[in-house]
């Protein structure tokens, strides 16, 4: 009845997406971050790699994974640098809407083009007044004739103003909160569309956050997706593929950062031993060891709910708020295990500290999630 | 073109400690991660590269366990089309030489314009399975080869060998022959998820001695010219002169050795 078992093709993709990490992104993960850059040739090697749009299916050029095996390899790919992983995550994000509302014409247009090459998307739902209340959504989309026009500023955009596809969230209806949001397609060169201020970052600083301005901007009304009104539906439902899929790269980070810790500690000599012969670094490494153990279980559970059809709405909040909060006190130890060193940024644990914390954030807040949560809890 | 190639599982000791097991010939590899000889994964995309190029097949052929089933596959869903994994009690304890005998056997049933292996095994080092197979195959042989190139009859190809300082030797060789492939003659490419779920559909061959039409004695350690007697660390400080002094003096003393040794 139970099976903790990865298919052959599963351990084997894993071990693709791991080499990836390890010898694409691994040596420059440090140099990007301090020099804060986008890294424009990364989305060149993935897609050579077949490494991204993991979950599109195979029919709209996809790599066809199922929703675990594309969680399996985010956590590998995050282990190489969360900043990396972050382009690739966002451009999944960028699609999902797509996946869930996209009339077959919509998906054939525009997931062939951007599946046949190496692209970027993104998803564009925050806005400065509207983050953990999406229903304040202040860009609004007005019909005029075959168009909408979209007016407003969305900020924090992941791949914001340099994808190939925008799914932009509008309200279409400003009276109706929530119900009136909207859903539509942006494709990058429409006009209008233009990316604002690029934000400097704590972390994951390989990864493009920006403003994504739409002023004026006309998207034809064949590009809405869905209907009118449907958008925060839509939203949910990727968001609860997008927080397993933070769960899954939280256990990646942490586990980077325990596996640097243990080989610290082994080397690192003080009183005469090296200090893993004490107890107390033990302990540590013990708790980190369990927490990303935990973590991984329950991502997995999550996706494997997703790959069943079963819902998952309160098991992607749980993995999402567990693995990211995980990540955070393992990445903090293993700050404290590598000491003074751990501070500087010639080692790179401050890094995974700093990587870490944005996964508490994004994607809904770990406290929205247990808003989440705790709605099912008393649905009950 | 006709290809095969030859692949090797290794366990990585790149980055972990290596200790030598009870039988004191052999290390312990229980914590060890294992993968293609990475030589190897360079030949098989120059297989693959040619193939893409001139058409043709790849045939994959491992001497292992089914543990090599890993590698053997993630070959094929690099582009391989088949593959062979010879497996028999009688190939245990063989040396490069004995190795190369059942490959030898095996493709010897086959069609083939080019053998690749890689130029040598991260783990023992040898590099003598390219030039053994060669002359078992009665066919001309090139290792370290860092660049292949078919020449316009398809009936040779122009190799570039790796020599010392990096310089590369160019020579003429007719097929068929067997190339031992150095690493870096080309980008190996990562196998896709479409790749490895067509590979795993692919059935691996199983060969064993009497198939191949092998003695056993022909095979394994009986078979063997070498045979390994132990392993023993390296003794530390014996090559070694240690120098003393303090910074300005060992510094001087280096300066000298370099200089007699005309090294700078
Ligand atoms: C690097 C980065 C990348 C991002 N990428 C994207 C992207 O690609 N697309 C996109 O649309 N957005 C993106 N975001 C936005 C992200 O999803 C939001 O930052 C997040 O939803 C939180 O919104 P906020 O920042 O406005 O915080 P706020 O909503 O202002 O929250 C501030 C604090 O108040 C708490 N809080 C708010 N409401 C409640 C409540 N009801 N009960 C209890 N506590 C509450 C929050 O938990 C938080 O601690 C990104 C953000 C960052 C930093
Ligand atoms: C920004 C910064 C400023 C500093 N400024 C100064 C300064 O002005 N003057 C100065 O002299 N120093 C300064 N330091 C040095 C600082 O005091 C040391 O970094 C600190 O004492 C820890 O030593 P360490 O870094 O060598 O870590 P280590 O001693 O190597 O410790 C590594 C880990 O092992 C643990 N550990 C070690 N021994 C044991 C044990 N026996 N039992 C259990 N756990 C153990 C530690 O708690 C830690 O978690 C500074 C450090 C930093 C980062």
């Amino acid at each position: 009845m139970i099976s903790f078992e990865l298919s052959e093709e599963q351990r084997a993709v894993q071990k693709v997406a791991h080499e990836f990490a390890e010898r694409e992104i691994r040596p420059l993960a440090a140099e990007y971050d301090e020099r804060e850059e986008y890294p424009e040739w990364f989305v060149e090697k993935a897609f050579r790699a077949g490494l991204t749009y993991t979950y599109v299916p195979e029919e709209y050029g996809g790599q066809g994974m199922d929703f675990l095996t594309a969680c399996i390899v985010n956590e590998e790919l995050s282990w190489g640098c969360c900043g990396f992983a972050t382009i690739l995550g966002a451009n999944n994000l960028g699609v999902t809407p797509l996946l869930v509302a996209g009339n077959e014409e919509q998906k054939r247009k525009y997931l062939l083009d951007l599946t046949s090459r190496p692209s970027l998307a993104a998803m564009a739902l925050t806005e400065p007044e509207a983050g953990s209340d999406a229903g304040a959504v202040r860009t609004t989309a007005v019909r005029d004739g075959d168009f909408y026009v979209l007016n407003g500023t969305k900020c924090f955009i992941s791949n914001g103003g340099i994808a190939d596809l925008h799914t932009v969230y509008a309200s279409t209806d400003p009276s109706k909160g929530t119900r009136g949001l909207s859903c539509f397609l942006v494709p990058k060169g429409t006009p209008g569309l233009s990316a604002g201020k690029k934000e400097r970052k704590m972390g994951v600083r390989a990864s493009v956050t920006s403003e994504v301005i739409l002023s004026d901007c006309r998207v034809p009304a064949e590009d809405l997706l869905g209907a009118e009104g449907q958008g925060f539906k839509i939203a949910m439902i990727t968001l609860d593929k997008a927080r397993v899929n933070v769960a899954s790269g939280s256990v990646g980070i942490a586990r980077a950062a325990l596996e640097a810790a243990l080989d610290y500690a082994r080397q690192r000599i003080q009183f005469g031993r090296p200090i893993i012969e004490n107890q107390a670094i033990q302990f540590m490494l013990a708790d980190m060891d369990m927490d990303v153990e935990a973590g991984r279980l329950l991502y997995m559970k999550a996706a494997w709910l997703e790959t069943k059809g079963l819902p998952f709405t309160r098991e992607a909040a749980m993995a999402k708020t567990f693995c990211s909060d995980m990540a955070m006190r393992v990445t903090t130890d293993v700050v404290q295990v590598f000491g003074g060193y751990g501070y500087m940024r010639d080692y790179p644990v401050e890094k995974y500290m700093r990587d870490a914390k944005i996964n508490q954030i994004w994607d809904g807040t770990n406290q929205i999630q247990r808003l989440v949560m705790a709605r099912s809890l008393m649905a009950r | 073109m006709n290809l095969v190639v030859c692949v090797k599982r290794v366990p990585d000791t790149a980055e972990s400690e290596v200790h030598i097991d009870a039988s004191g010939k052999d290390i312990d590899k229980s914590r060890l991660s294992f993968g293609i000889n990475e030589c190897d994964n360079y030949a098989v995309e120059e297989a693959i590269q040619i193939k893409e190029r001139l058409g043709g097949t790849v045939t994959v052929i491992s001497l292992g366990p089914k543990e090599n089933d890993e590698v053997i596959r993630m070959a094929l869903a690099k582009g391989g089309d088949e593959a062979i994994r010879l497996e028999d009690e009688a190939f245990d304890g063989g040396d490069g030489f004995a190795v190369a005998k059942a490959l030898a056997a095996a493709i010897k049933g086959l069609e083939f314009d080019i053998v690749f292996t890689g130029a040598l095994a991260d783990d023992d080092g040898y590099a003598v399975v390219p030039a053994a197979l060669g002359e078992l195959l009665g066919v001309p042989h090139a290792t370290y080869v860092k660049k292949v190139e078919i020449l316009e009859d398809g009936k040779r190809a122009k190799v570039g060998r790796e020599l010392e300082g990096g310089l590369l030797e160019f020579l003429e060789i007719e097929l068929p022959c067997v190339l031992g492939i150095q690493t870096g003659i080309n980008e190996p490419r990562y196998a896709s998820f479409k790749g490895i779920k067509q590979a795993a559909k692919k059935e691996i061959a199983i060969k064993s001695a009497a198939d191949l039409g092998l003695d056993p004695s022909e095979v394994g350690e009986s078979g063997s010219w070498a045979v390994l007697e132990k392993f023993t660390p390296p003794v530390v400080g014996e090559m070694a002169e240690i120098l003393e002094g303090d910074p300005e003096e060992t510094a001087a003393k280096l300066a000298a050795i370099l200089k007699e040794k005309g090294l700078v």
